[in-house]
């Protein structure tokens, strides 16, 4: 028998061990791929949605299209049996005005649900008040257009005397109402983000509360506070069903908030399903789809920077 | 400088026999405090001098930095907190009834182990105090360059940030920002100034900074100093409180403190056996 068995274990080992691969570096290797798929998912399906809304709307933009026609004339009449018009200026007056309004109601009330939150409650009450925002916002939209026009609507003749209360103002109230749990929820963050020490050090020098908030905590927070509110925008634009059944979905560039109105997004739900595939009333909603769609995207894009922006200080 | 020798070598200082006699800026009777059910301190009684600089000395977890912050009741901030006992700062009951709380945090000021200023420019930290202590009427616009710059002046800081007034004072040095820190409290005029481990955060550059700076400001105000550094309390300090467990072991002058104490568990502690 050899002297050393020891030694010669180790070269078995060292022979046959470096280029090993067990079970554990397979599934290291397929989790890793899943994540990459799952992670990339996301760009491919943006992309994927883009490219399909452009391609249905671009015999549109490529034929009959005259951007200024499409931009700037406020009739839209896709159906007239003398001369088709593709003006969106009324509808994007529509969405304009609404959420305008929208934010007016908005802002005031989920930024002092906001400030409520972080800065008044503690414990117990401040988790409680979250899931109930939270739950707000699970309010599906139908809801929130029914409540529209079976509430509101009744609602706005009778106190304001007006002969439709399906306008500006009924839809502007209710995307408001919709947009603010997120907004709140968004806003909630952006405040617990300023450290304490920001507070304490303002509190040790005999700031009051609301000096506290208003001199420290609301110019460190305010780039959180903007995202938010520019999310909420971004909400408004592409709230579809509660403006739909709110508005009253007449195409009207809006002198009062008594005035009713149609939305880009409610006109693509309204008439979409009523169209010949491929005629150029369905490259025209296709092509408001496009527009939609680049400006969300402008609206989100800049929230999101603005909020990465306070997190690099 | 601050070392051993050179304190006792500067003129007409004798200042251990003169604070014995001074006036007292802080004097706690029967100070107890509890965190929900855990206590504290137990029965603090210290008579802390004017216009000196008395260190408070003692390992971690011996209440030092909570006496401290009761001082200026900024330890309230906490839930469950609660005090019996009386703390009089310039001989007035702090925590009686009538007393307004954000007159107190006006007249102790309050430094923290890490430098806090605020997320706003270099000129508005060191307003920040003076704007919400002044009545509008009186807030003068032209009053407040003047005062930006004494504060400064006072704290050394002045030449260095002279021209980037209006830069966010959160992108200062750390040993800057203490020192801006320390320079927004002096525009309301406090009594008493209140530092928890001032030099924890910085370098031995910055620390020699602002032991220098908080040399400068003795006799203006009384200081009262949290510190975990016992060499920094001994050259930087009139006099030296030393607790363990919540209580008060021994208050006397620094040199003596550090030299012949009274007690055998300030002795180990100095000597480093515990801590």
């Amino acid at each position: 028998m050899p002297a050393n068995p020891a030694r010669q274990t180790t070269e078995v080992l060292s022979n046959t061990d470096f280029d090993h691969r067990d079970l554990d570096w397979y599934i290291d290797r397929g989790v890793q791929i899943l994540v990459f798929l799952g992670g990339i998912s996301a760009i491919v399906f943006i992309l994927g949605i883009f490219i399909f809304i452009t391609k249905e709307g671009l015999g549109f933009i490529l034929e009959d299209f005259s951007f200024r026609e499409f931009l700037f004339s406020p009739t839209w009449r896709p159906t007239s049996e003398l001369k088709e018009t593709y003006g969106i200026l009324a509808l994007v007056a529509g969405t304009a005005s609404v959420t305008g309004l929208a934010m007016l109601v908005a802002i005031p009330f989920s930024l002092g649900t906001a400030i409520f939150i972080a800065e008044f409650v503690d414990g117990k009450t401040r988790e409680y008040l979250k899931v109930t925002v939270e739950l707000l916002a699970a309010i599906p939209s139908v809801v929130w257009g029914f409540i529209g026009l079976s509430i509101m609507n009744p609602l706005i003749i009778d106190v304001f005397d007006v002969p439709v209360g399906l306008n500006v103002l009924n839809a502007g109230i209710i995307l408001g109402l919709m947009a603010a749990p997120i907004m709140t929820s968004i806003a909630e963050d952006a405040l617990k983000a300023v450290p304490d020490r920001y507070r304490e050090a303002a509190e040790a020098m005999g700031a009051t509360h609301w000096q506290v908030i208003y001199k420290v905590v609301l110019p460190a927070a305010k780039n959180g506070l903007l995202g938010a509110v520019l999310l909420g925008v971004g909400r408004g634009f592409g709230e579809t069903m509660a403006v739909l059944m709110a508005t009253g979905h007449s195409i009207n560039i809006p002198t009062s908030v008594f005035d009713s109105v149609r939305a880009l997004t409610a006109t693509i739900a309204a008439e979409l399903g009523e169209t010949a595939v491929g005629s150029p009333h369905y490259q025209a909603l296709f092509t408001i789809g496009v527009f939609l769609f680049v400006i969300t995207f402008c609206i989100n894009l800049t929230a999101d920077l603005i909020v990465r922006g306070i997190r690099k200080e | 400088m601050l070392r051993d020798g050179s304190v006792k070598a500067m003129p007409g200082l004798n200042h251990h026999t003169n604070a014995r006699s001074a006036p007292v800026a802080i004097r706690t009777r029967d100070l107890n405090l509890w965190y929900g059910q855990f206590q504290a301190l137990f029965d603090v009684n210290l008579n802390i001098k004017r216009g000196i600089i008395t260190a408070l000395i003692g390992p971690s977890g011996c209440g030092k930095t909570t006496l401290l912050r009761s001082v200026n009741r900024i330890n309230e901030r906490i839930d469950g907190v609660r005090t019996t006992g009386t703390i009089e700062v310039m001989d007035e009951d702090i925590y009686a009834s009538g007393v307004e709380l954000l007159q107190v945090r006006k007249q102790i000021g309050m430094v923290f182990q890490r430098p806090n200023p605020l997320p706003i420019s270099i000129r508005d930290n060191v307003l920040f105090g003076y704007r919400i202590h002044t009545p509008k009427e009186t807030l003068r616009h032209s009053d407040e360059d003047a005062i930006v710059e004494q504060a400064l002046r006072q704290v050394l800081l002045w030449d260095e940030v002279k021209d980037s007034l209006h830069k966010k004072a959160t992108g200062l040095s750390l040993e800057k920002q203490q020192k801006l820190c320390i320079a927004r409290l002096l525009p309301v005029k406090p009594e008493v100034l209140l530092m928890d481990e001032p030099c924890s955060a910085l370098d031995p550059k910055g620390t020699e900074a602002v032991e220098e700076l908080i040399w400068e400001l003795r006799g203006d105000y009384s200081i009262l100093i949290v510190t975990h550094n016992m060499a920094q309390a001994r050259r930087a300090s009139d006099e030296c409180i030393f607790m363990l467990l919540g209580k008060v072991i021994e208050h006397t002058a620094t040199d003596k403190m550090f030299v012949t104490p009274d007690r055998p568990e300030t002795a180990d502690y100095i000597e480093g056996r515990y801590g």
